[in-house]
């Protein structure tokens, strides 16, 4: 299930604009490492190369390695359908299916990739919607369309449907930017959950939800406006947030600067 | 916040405003004024025509219209004020603009609806103008319903397929030169005039030494057809939000069924309607069937094979034979065709709104 991820020295490019330059970590199994740092400075597109969405937008191209418990995402012979298979993102705004049902929509990824029994579809829809913290709230309209749920349970829809497809690595893009704090509250519960059974990444601009959420927390900037976006430094998040070991966190943290 | 800047609370209170007078209400003109302008217009209009003699009723039309602007720009200044007298001369442009463009229509409708019904019955629905001589009131229009409705289905067969993956190349693939030559060339074949498209199917029924067939008429058709399909497509797949492909792409769904599962039903209505237009628009066209389907007064079901008709010719065919008779069966013909056009537009819509992306809860 959860698997472990080792990046080392990935530069990725936007045509032939550098987004962001020789980034190494680890990311750990069967937790939550939270990305922080000032808008534009590659958590995004870095997030991105992880399940190899970078290279989707136009002009996206990637160097470096990415491995996935030792397999390299980058490999020549990796099919990247088959990376977004086993690493699942949720993006920043909620974007169910707008055709498809509530149902449907969970069941999209298992469909749509034929891999899935017929007997066992109900099942994996009323667990997923179950593990987003959503059945409750939709099982006697299941066949009602999916954008007709709150932005909370519409976001909440979209990671049921990530989760469907059983990945290994959750990736998640500011899942709550867009939502109220009851909902942000309910996201951050189940992120809590779904901890035990997959390895997640969280983008936040949020810093208290990265601290309430994260175990290891890692602090990326620019040096400036047009520069590439670097790694600053990747820590336990309790200590990245009490007694950080670069001074530019602690200025970002403490609101100095950014 | 323990000191509160004493500028902001104890600013002194500019003098009290004159009692009485609101300084947001103003005088305004009841909101059936406009009406009211239309109907002084209208009466001074048709008064001044008739006293100076004016026979033609475009100038009687005018002259109210040009009443009407005066008038309510006039009375907006000395009643409101100029601001809003510049938007009641703008909106009441807006409404001369509209009865300019929907009298016109309104009156081909209702004449064509008036002078067809006259001949439109069952009879002349289901049969042909074989051994019917133009001054005889029998015949009918079978023969060339049947023409259009092959020589447009087999288009539309053609055409379909080919600008949707057309469309779908352009916006979900394309880049670069060929993309850019497509979107071109498209746009080059948007402007072909109908009798052009004819000519090139003709010059190569020459070359190949083919007769005349209710199938040259219908690739002449797909010619005009085509770009229509990918244009309208095209745009259509542009309004998908770039986020659900994202998201399917993200679920580990292959390109292609993210096409195909995602993208196109999103956009399937207005997909739909695009066709539906493009299909009206051939429906109606008369150079290239003139030129390669010849016309015929009988019954042939076969397209592959032989002269057919089609309703715009036959309207074109009976209008010259110049009887009373004919002339019916032209107007009866025209109000066929209107239909025919009219119900696809609806049927287009039904599937626009069945299929829409569903809301609600």
């Amino acid at each position: 299930m959860a698997k472990r991820i080792d990046i080392s020295g990935l530069t990725a490019y936007y045509g032939s604009h550098k987004a962001i330059e020789d980034i190494s970590m680890t990311v750990e199994p069967r937790s939550v490492t939270a990305f922080i740092g000032p808008s534009g400075c590659g958590k995004s597109t870095f997030l991105r190369t992880l399940n190899r969405m970078h290279e989707v937008t136009p002009g996206g191209r990637v160097e470096g390695k990415v491995l996935l418990d030792d397999e390299n995402l980058y490999a020549s012979n990796v099919d990247p359908v088959t990376v977004r298979r086993t690493v699942g993102m949720v993006f920043q705004r909620p974007n169910p299916f707008p055709t498809m049902s509530i149902f449907d929509n969970v069941a999209a990824g298992l469909r749509l990739n034929g891999s899935y029994r017929k007997s066992e579809l109900n099942d994996i829809v009323e667990k997923s919607l179950r593990g987003a913290n959503l059945w409750n709230e939709v099982k006697d309209r299941l066949n009602k369309p999916g954008s007709g749920l709150s932005g909370g349970q519409q976001q909440r829809l979209c990671i049921a449907r990530a989760i469907a497809v059983e990945p290994d690595v959750l990736l998640m893009d500011e899942p709550c930017s867009a939502l109220d704090p009851i909902s942000t509250l309910a996201i951050e519960d189940l992120i809590g959950e779904l901890k035990e059974r997959f390895t997640i990444v969280i983008v936040t601009h949020n810093m208290q939800q990265a601290a309430r959420v994260s175990d290891r927390t890692a602090f990326f900037n620019l040096a400036a406006v047009g520069k590439p976006g670097r790694l600053i430094e990747i820590d336990e998040t309790e200590r990245i947030f009490s007694n950080p070991s670069v001074q530019a966190t602690e200025d970002y943290i403490s609101g100095r600067f950014g | 916040m323990s000191h509160a800047p004493t500028g902001v609370m104890e600013r002194p209170q500019p003098a009290p405003p004159a009692p009485k007078k609101s300084s947001l209400g103003s005088r305004s003109l009841p909101r059936l004024a406009p009406l009211g302008f239309a109907v002084v217009a209208v009466a001074l209009g048709v008064g001044l025509s008739l006293a100076a003699g004016w026979e033609s009723r475009i100038q009687w039309g005018m002259l109210s219209a040009l009443f009407f602007l005066v008038i309510s720009y006039v009375a907006t200044t000395v009643v409101e004020n100029q601001r809003q007298a510049k938007d009641r001369l703008a909106t009441s442009v807006m409404w001369v603009c509209f009865l300019v463009a929907v009298v016109p229509l309104a009156s081909l409708l209702w004449t064509t609806v008036v002078r067809g019904a006259e001949r439109l019955d069952g009879y002349f629905l289901t049969h042909s103008m074989a051994g019917v001589l133009g001054f005889e009131e029998s015949g009918g229009v079978y023969h060339a319903l049947i023409g259009t409705l092959e020589q447009v289905g087999i288009a539309t067969v053609i055409s379909v397929p080919l600008g949707l993956l057309t469309a779908v190349y352009l916006v979900e693939y394309g880049k670069g030169s060929l993309a850019k030559a497509v979107t071109f060339f498209v746009d080059v074949m948007t402007g072909i005039p109908s009798i052009v498209a004819g000519l090139f199917i003709l010059s190569i029924m020459l070359i190949a030494n083919l007769e005349p067939s209710g199938l040259m008429g219908a690739l002449a058709l797909t010619i005009l057809m085509i770009p229509v399909v990918v244009r309208s497509t095209e745009e259509m797949l542009k309004l998908v939000p770039n986020e659900l492909r994202e998201a399917s792409l993200a679920l580990g769904i292959p390109k292609w069924r993210t096409i195909l599962k995602v993208v196109l039903p999103t956009a399937i209505g207005g997909i739909t309607t695009g066709v539906m237009l493009a299909i009206a628009r051939i429906a109606g066209e008369t150079a290239p069937i003139i030129l390669l389907v010849f016309g015929s007064q009988l019954i042939n079901t076969n397209p592959f094979e032989g002269a057919q008709s089609s309703l715009p010719f036959y309207i074109y065919e009976q209008y010259k034979i110049g009887e009373v008779a004919s002339y019916d069966r032209a107007w009866a013909a025209a109000l066929v065709l209107i239909a025919f056009v009219m119900i696809l537009n609806l049927v287009a819509r039904g599937i626009a709104r069945w299929k829409a992306p569903k809301t609600g809860r």
